[in-house]
């Protein structure tokens, strides 16, 4: 069976290749999102931290012979508190100047961070192996669906959608959305907003290393996979705007739906292509396609 | 005020004899890539210091008009300054259309559109037939100036380029004490109060876009005319990040700070290795002998002092210094009398 000339086992395969990358944009730009809301600070090294959740995940199998699941919830864990570590002791610091200092120091932490992986492991990728559960693949009649492909596309929007839950639906939330409005006054009824950022930050970055997690048997464990997908993100947010969570989940997931069909039909502009829509955006609503200027 | 016009002028003057000297004393080559390098900070801090824009990819200036006066000196060969001109007129183009997508939306975001943007042109000059890939564009040729003045001689080439790095900073120096200038800082300081005041402030920050970038494609085309090849390294976004570090290592803001700030950034790359091996031996930890090629983990150091604990830079601490000492000195006087 053919499609637009393309047989469709492949224009599947590329599509659901596509969702599993629009994944990890949506989980990267919400987490990114999330921490601008209250920090006031885009985290530049969103990319590092989920390179380090990856790795952390590599060396809990390699040195400690823990398994899969175990780092699904060790790794955010231990990167999360990592991000706290750099909000004690630096970023805090910078909350009362001009934002794009937090965007240098974060730049800064990310050469270091890569830089450092690098002087150990080298630039060459790590193979992590595919959880037993979850190698193989459904024969669906009309494609192979390999199933840790799957299990990353759902994961990854779970998690999402709890996210959303919780900030939208939740006292929790509630308080987070109103320290975003307006730190000062929530802290005048007595709820403690710096310990509030300092967990939001975790948080963020927790969020950051999970999809280091799930990627970490899709795609070479490497010190630089991070800064690549990472810039990214960067266009995905412009595009989608930061204002909205569900927003940054639908930008994130079309645009590697998007990729994916690129790379089949014009595999050249592949990674090109949402510098490009990018662009588009930026000239035609400026904002942003769920932003609201300010 | 008349005294520190005169103060002003013999640093410039003692500046502009130790330049005229330094490549008996240094290693020439060295010299023109600092020189290339600082007037690329120069151009960066404009933006950045007298505008308030933040751009997170002047590496796409400095790496595409390399790549393009390379080529037009090499398999076109065109003369010395046609190369030049053409490989800089590239980058103001490139900068105009970056600039016109970038200026739509403001602060941090301008900052990741810039480095997004950067980045789609990387992955162009990535896959490009004419850039050479990954091997880069090797074998430029330095020609003649004028078509007399031999340029490969290092010396020659020295004085060239140091006229190249005078003319540009000039015309910043000159920019940021113009009218435009005083409009471009009254948009740095309050954005829609210039607006209220009647000034298209949209227009201004485009202008000052080109002209920044102009600059930086001037210092990366003679950069790559200098060095005779041109790699991705300078269209990649580490590049974008060395030149915000030249310049917050300076000073932002100051003119001279991105001088200061690119000599020293310059040096300590190519010393970092027997840095690294000092270190070692001082401190027996083997590993330091990795530092030569660990520049990211120093950098990245480098910037998070910077950022947390040194934001003035180098001349901003002098100049604050400086003026404390007057201040004090004022007093006293008055005090006196």
């Amino acid at each position: 069976m053919e499609l637009f000339g393309v047989p469709l086992q492949a224009l599947l395969s590329q599509l659901l290749l596509g969702l599993v990358n629009g994944s990890f944009y949506a989980i990267l730009s919400l987490g990114l999102a999330v921490i601008f809301g209250l920090l006031n600070v885009i985290n530049f090294s969103h990319g590092a931290l989920y390179m380090m959740g990856a790795f952390v995940t590599w060396m809990g199998l390699n040195y400690f012979g823990l398994n899969y699941w175990v780092m699904l919830i060790a790794s955010p864990m231990v990167v999360g508190i990592f991000g706290i570590l750099i909000e004690r002791t630096m970023l805090h610091r910078l909350y009362k100047l001009d934002p794009l200092y937090g965007f240098l120091l974060t730049f800064g932490i990310t050469l270091m961070v890569e830089g450092l992986f690098r002087s150990f492991y080298g630039v060459s990728g790590q193979p992590y192996p595919v959880p037993d559960a979850l190698s193989g693949a459904f024969n669906l009649g009309f494609m192979i669906l390999p199933k840790y492909r799957a299990w990353v596309v759902f994961a990854s929007l779970a998690v999402c959608l709890a996210t959303w839950f919780v900030i939208e639906k939740t006292k929790l939330g509630a308080y987070l959305r109103a320290g975003t409005e307006n730190p000062k006054l929530v802290e005048a009824f007595g709820i403690n907003v710096p310990m509030m950022v300092m967990l939001t930050y975790g948080f963020g970055v927790a969020l950051a290393a999970f999809a280091g997690v799930l990627a970490a048997p899709v795609v070479q464990v490497s010190p630089l996979m991070g800064s690549n997908l990472i810039i990214v993100v960067f266009a995905v947010v412009v595009i989608g705007g930061m204002g909205s969570i569900l927003g940054a989940i639908v930008t994130g997931l079309g645009l590697g739906v998007i990729e994916g069909f690129t790379r089949v039909f014009y595999p050249e502009a592949s990674a090109t292509v949402v510098f490009i829509i990018m662009a588009i955006v930026l000239a035609i609503r400026p904002a942003g396609l769920f932003g609201k200027e300010k | 005020m008349n005294r520190n016009i005169v103060n002003k002028k013999t640093g410039y003057l003692i500046a502009l004899i130790v330049a005229l000297l330094a490549p008996f004393v240094a290693y020439p080559v060295f010299l023109m890539k600092a020189l290339c390098f600082a007037l690329f900070a120069c151009a960066f801090n404009l933006l950045i210091g007298f505008t308030g824009l933040l751009s997170f990819g002047h590496a796409a200036f400095l790496g595409s008009a390399g790549y393009v006066a390379g080529y037009a000196l090499r398999s076109w060969g065109l003369p010395f300054e046609a190369g030049v001109l053409l490989g800089t007129a590239a980058g103001a183009a490139i900068g105009w259309i970056i600039g016109m997508l970038a200026i739509r939306r403001q602060g941090i975001y301008f900052a990741m559109i810039t480095l997004a943007l950067a980045q789609m042109l990387y992955f162009v000059c990535l896959q490009a037939p004419f850039t050479g890939g990954e091997d880069g564009l090797q074998g430029v040729p330095r020609g003649k100036l004028l078509g007399v003045l031999d340029l490969s001689s290092d010396l020659t080439m020295y004085y060239t380029v140091l006229a190249i790095f005078i003319g540009g900073f000039a015309l910043i120096v000159r920019a940021v004490h113009s009218p435009f200038g005083q409009v471009l800082k009254a948009v740095r300081e309050n954005e829609p109060r210039a607006v209220s005041l009647g000034y298209d402030t949209d227009k201004y920050k485009l202008l000052a876009f080109v002209l920044s970038a102009a600059l930086s494609a001037l210092a990366g085309a003679t950069k790559t005319v200098v060095l005779g090849f041109e790699t991705l390294t300078d269209v990649h976004w580490t590049m974008s990040g060395m030149v915000i570090l030249m310049t917050l290592v300076g000073g932002l803001g100051t003119l001279v700070g991105p001088i200061v700030g690119a000599f020293i950034i310059v040096s300590l790359e190519n010393k970092l290795g027997d840095l690294g091996n000092w270190l070692a031996d001082v401190t027996t930890i083997e590993w330091f002998r990795t530092l030569g090629e660990s520049v990211t983990i120093v950098t990245g150091f480098i910037f998070i002092v910077c950022v947390l604990a040194f934001r003035r830079g180098i001349v901003g601490e002098m100049q604050a210094l400086f003026k404390r000492i007057q201040g004090n000195a004022g007093a006293l006087k008055e005090a006196g009398s």
